[in-house]
């Protein structure tokens, strides 16, 4: 283990020790993660958070909007995004901007797209996209996604900015996938991100966002990507790394050492836990129970500590 | 497989009128012929032998679209949503591994022997 002294926040804590991830399941439960190891806390945490909440500049993730899908494990998908869009609206802290970790529409149809648009767009916010493989099966190959997301982006769509002193960069891991692989970056793309991260201190904390789970989730269900860990070996460096992803529509979440990972719930289906099921398709559950496991993810950085609070909210959640 | 014997006078009248069928009939429709059915993200048969000439259908029963691509790039469907079926139709003798192109863990083959 290695302890990174020359990195100390000021409070005598090294940054190591300082990164911690707090994370409000649905239920209300508040967590925090350190050192790898899940501890709940209590209503002390809370307040920490609730402080975090405050004084931090907070971004807020929504994903798997799968406009389009009307089967019956939600025949109104577009419904679900609306509340979803409602409650972000009428958060008393509006976030920065949003992000968005794809499977925008179920089958890139333009009317889909259009939709999605009409609905995000419609809160007000900034929204940074990457795509999932449900937004890239146009007839020309994903062309319809870069039409509307792709200006000022790289290949496939992948890019990189910077807000309140965090690096964000954001991957696209669902093109050229390989038979019996896994979720693909590719050497152009990682041969962009070693440059992009090139000219980003090593106290910069960063936010890595892709469709696909950048760690091995469920590889026999294909939740993972292939070239993932030449990505995170460009980030070691770093004393903050936070990876947000979609995909697998219900919440995941890992400590590596200064790297924090997140899955985020989707606003239209379950899917079910891995292995649990035959297969990862569309999970059905009774009606009541639906926006109990639909969902947005908001994200807090506090300035100066680098700690990022993540706060899961579900759409059953008043 | 289900392996039935029958004694030998049976099986020449069944090969006769297997023949007699044969001959009358059409050339294969697709939506007669072999049939890969996409289900549970998995495609069934995972192996499928036909002879050359011979139409596949591969059917996508899932709630989530599939896509069928050959390893060699010989073939590849649009996305299949739900219901949806592409044909392709296997003229050379060879084995034609092939996945989804949108869950690549998910993979097949069609074997084209004569």
């Amino acid at each position: 283990m290695t302890h990174h002294h020359d990195e100390d926040n000021g409070d005598g804590i090294s940054r190591r020790h300082a990164l911690e991830c707090m994370i409000w399941a649905g239920t209300g439960v508040l967590w925090t993660i350190s050192g790898g190891v899940p501890v709940s806390l209590n209503l002390l945490g809370a307040a920490q958070a609730a402080e975090a909440m405050s004084t931090g500049f907070t971004f807020l993730q929504i994903s798997d909007s799968h406009i389009g899908f009307d089967k019956a494990a939600n025949p109104h998908a577009i419904d679900t995004l609306k509340e979803a869009m409602g409650k972000i609206q009428a958060l008393p802290q509006k976030p920065a901007f949003m992000i968005h970790t794809g499977d925008i529409t179920h089958l890139s149809k333009p009317a889909q797209f259009d939709n999605a648009a009409q609905i995000i767009g419609g809160a007000g916010f900034d929204v940074h996209y990457v795509p999932g493989e449900h937004d890239l099966i146009d007839d020309g190959n994903g062309q319809a996604y870069l039409e509307r997301y792709g200006k000022g982006t790289k290949g496939a769509g992948w890019y990189s900015f910077d807000q309140n002193g965090v690096h964000f960069v954001a991957l696209v891991n669902v093109v050229n996938l390989k038979a019996g692989g896994l979720g693909n970056l590719g050497a152009e793309q990682l041969a962009w991100l070693a440059d992009d991260l090139k000219a980003v201190s090593a106290s910069t904390p960063v936010v890595v966002f892709a469709h696909i789970p950048l760690w091995a989730v469920y590889p026999e269900w294909g939740w993972g990507t292939d070239d993932a860990a030449q990505a995170l070996g460009l980030l070691k460096r770093f004393g903050s790394v936070t990876v947000l992803n979609g995909h697998i529509h219900q919440i995941m979440q890992k400590v590596e050492g200064n790297v924090t990972f997140h899955t985020a719930r989707s606003t239209a289906f379950p899917q079910p836990a891995p292995g649990t099921a035959a297969a990862p398709g569309p999970m059905t559950v009774p009606a009541g129970r639906l926006r109990g496991l639909l969902g947005t993810s908001r994200v807090t950085v506090s300035q100066g500590t680098h700690d990022l609070a993540i706060v899961d909210t579900t759409l059953a959640q008043a | 497989m289900i392996c039935i014997r029958l004694p030998a006078r049976h099986m020449a009248a069944i090969l006769t009128a297997f023949s007699v069928t044969m001959a009358t009939s059409q050339p294969l429709l697709a939506a007669n012929g072999p049939m890969v059915k996409i289900e549970n993200f998995a495609f069934t048969p995972p192996v499928l032998t036909v002879k050359p000439g011979t139409t596949v259908t591969f059917t996508n029963d899932d709630d989530i679209p599939h896509l069928v691509v050959a390893n060699d790039a010989s073939f590849r469907s649009k996305a299949l949503d739900t219901g949806d079926s592409y044909e392709f139709t296997f003229t050379k003798a060879g084995d034609f591994a092939y996945f989804c192109g949108l869950h690549p863990h998910m993979q097949g083959k069609i074997t084209v022997a004569p």
